[in-house]
């Protein structure tokens, strides 16, 4: 079984993000980026099925400007067999990288494509689903447990309120959460056996896809700021206040 | 225009976050009809024609929409919603496994997660974990929008007398089935609904402390969460997780105890109105966004505020 899986580059976790000053966007200059965490999940968890035995090749792809190359190495190196880069430099809406998986998707024609849920920049959670909705695919989206059961694929998904477990037919796409599994770290040997796996370039044109998006962002600003309160000296006096002042309980 | 609200439910009752979703619809502006997609959901219908400003219910009761699977309700969704300027469905794990599918078949962006409506084709929405705010504009013919239910007040559940229509929706497609649901059983109130929440961090050291914070929720009657560095430290299940990527909460009051205040975790509660934070120490970032801020040791500042109450 072919896995197909798709990542992004974001910012990293770990950087606070700031509005630019104009409020035209966000301040990314000079700013550290690495593989988007549920992205990294995904890359992880069809590694993984490759050494199961069950997935017969890893192909990972990435829609984006010239740097996004390094995210697909990032992959490379965590155990996928080889790239393929949708170069462009649109501002890229999930709909239209949904139209981009598609086609690569039906190229490929991969029985399996794993996706992070949502990326820590735009925080979506749209691209897994139109994907499958594009294929006239099935979906097992926030997963949480994959098990591949010949022609189908049983998926436990994180819901509000616990866990459901869905069986889909094959082809399917799986969107990840957070407890899937733990990402490997790429050793050093993996990193330089990584730069030597085959990576295409693709654009969007040749792949007879529009990216054209009618959603614009009209401005970014600072979430409103929450002052920090008072520090209370006793239990007493913290339900004291809870009571008298803030009236809450 | 005309606006389509997808009702959550679980096929016996209407579920509060369809509320917050009509107080969003309304502040578009326009003819609300509610779209009741389920298996045995009459009760669910005439629950949702009471509800205040709608105007009209839609009912597509059909075992193919049983469980809400994506695949089938996607299909339906944007089958019905063609007829509509705007269709809304709360940001839940059910709305957002369904809406993306239904703005893909439509060939429309989807807006997730709106906090605020500016007007009938500009939104806010939070991006980055929400430590910016995004204004976004769609010029599309259909908005597909997912509402963050924390950012709009519920509206009354009673005083409407919306009429009520049944539709039919094309069947299940086949391409998935249910095999079955854990859903955790608790007498206390829903997270994302409670009027009070209690959650417990990393300081809380292992899953049996918890049992501190539940005696103190059941006497407020409180909910319990927790954050993300608690669930995974399997100190407690994941569905209690408060976060960017949890559940987002905006209670009258929140008592964060032993959590240090990741800016993922203030994320999904910071929009409470009264915080409260216990922890020990007090350069924790929580203390940045508390409006009470207690530093104790929680072994001994938990038990006596559960004497106290």
């Amino acid at each position: 079984m072919k896995v197909l899986v798709a990542v992004k580059r974001v910012v990293d976790y770990n950087v606070k993000v700031r509005p630019k000053a104009d409020g035209s966007g966000v301040d990314l200059a000079n700013v550290k980026m690495a593989l988007n965490p549920f992205c990294e999940i995904a890359v992880e968890e069809a590694v993984r099925l490759k050494e199961k035995g069950v997935a017969t090749e890893v192909v990972v792809v990435s829609a984006g400007g010239k740097a996004c190359q390094e995210q697909i190495r990032t992959a490379l190196a965590l155990g996928a067999d080889r790239g393929i880069h949708v170069e462009t430099e649109a501002e890229l809406q999930p709909l239209a990288v949904a139209k981009l998986l598609k086609a690569v998707v039906d190229k490929e024609q991969a029985q399996l494509v794993i996706l992070g849920k949502q990326s820590i920049d735009g925080d979506n959670n749209q691209t897994g689903q139109m994907l499958a909705a594009l294929a006239g695919m099935a979906q097992g989206t926030f997963a949480s447990e994959v098990v591949v059961d010949g022609g189908n694929l049983k998926v436990t998904r994180e819901i509000d309120g616990g866990l459901q477990t869905v069986s889909l037919k094959l082809p399917a796409v799986v969107t990840t959460d957070l407890r899937l599994n733990e990402p490997r770290y790429a050793s050093l040997p993996n990193i330089m056996k990584a730069k030597k796996k085959p990576l295409d370039v693709v654009t969007p044109d040749a792949l007879g896809v529009n990216v054209e998006s009618k959603l614009t962002l009209v401005k970014v600003e600072p979430p409103a700021e929450r002052k920090a309160g008072i520090k209370v000296e006793s239990v007493e006096q913290l339900v004291d206040k809870l009571k008298n002042e803030a009236k809450v309980i | 225009m005309a606006i389509l609200v997808v009702a959550e439910h679980d096929n016996k009752a209407l579920k509060g976050a369809t509320l917050n979703t009509v107080a969003a619809a309304k502040a578009i502006g326009g003819d609300i009809a509610v779209l009741v997609a389920g298996a045995g959901c009459a009760a669910v219908a005439e629950a949702a024609a009471k509800v205040a400003g709608v105007s009209k219910v839609l009912v597509a009761d059909n075992a193919a929409y049983a469980n809400q699977l994506a695949e089938n309700m996607g299909t339906l969704v944007a089958e019905v919603g063609k007829g509509y300027s705007h269709v809304l469905a709360p940001a839940t794990t059910s709305g957002k496994n369904f809406m993306p599918r239904v703005a893909a078949l439509l060939d429309v962006a989807q807006i997730s997660e709106i906090i605020a409506v500016e007007s009938a084709d500009t939104f806010k929405r939070p991006i980055y974990a929400g430590n910016v705010i995004a204004t976004v504009k769609s010029a599309d013919a259909i908005k597909v929008i997912t509402v963050r239910t924390t950012g709009f007040d519920a509206v009354a559940a009673e005083g409407g007398s919306a009429a009520v229509e049944a539709v039919s929706g094309p069947a299940d497609a086949g391409l998935s089935s249910f095999v079955g649901e854990e859903l955790a059983k608790s007498d206390r109130p829903e997270l994302t609904s409670a009027k009070i929440v209690v959650s417990g961090g990393r300081g809380m050291q292992n899953g049996d402390n918890f049992e501190m914070l539940y005696k103190v929720a059941d006497k407020l009657g409180a909910a319990v969460g927790a954050s993300r560095a608690a669930v995974d430290a399997g100190f407690v299940p994941n569905d209690m997780q408060v976060g960017q990527t949890g559940k987002i909460v905006a209670p009258d009051l929140y008592i964060a105890v032993g959590i240090s205040g990741a800016i993922q975790h203030l994320a999904g509660m910071k929009d409470s109105k009264v915080i409260v934070a216990i922890n020990k120490d007090e350069d924790a970032p929580i203390f940045q966004v508390a409006d009470y801020g207690l530093v104790a040791d929680l072994f001994e500042a938990v038990p006596a505020l559960e004497k106290l109450l």
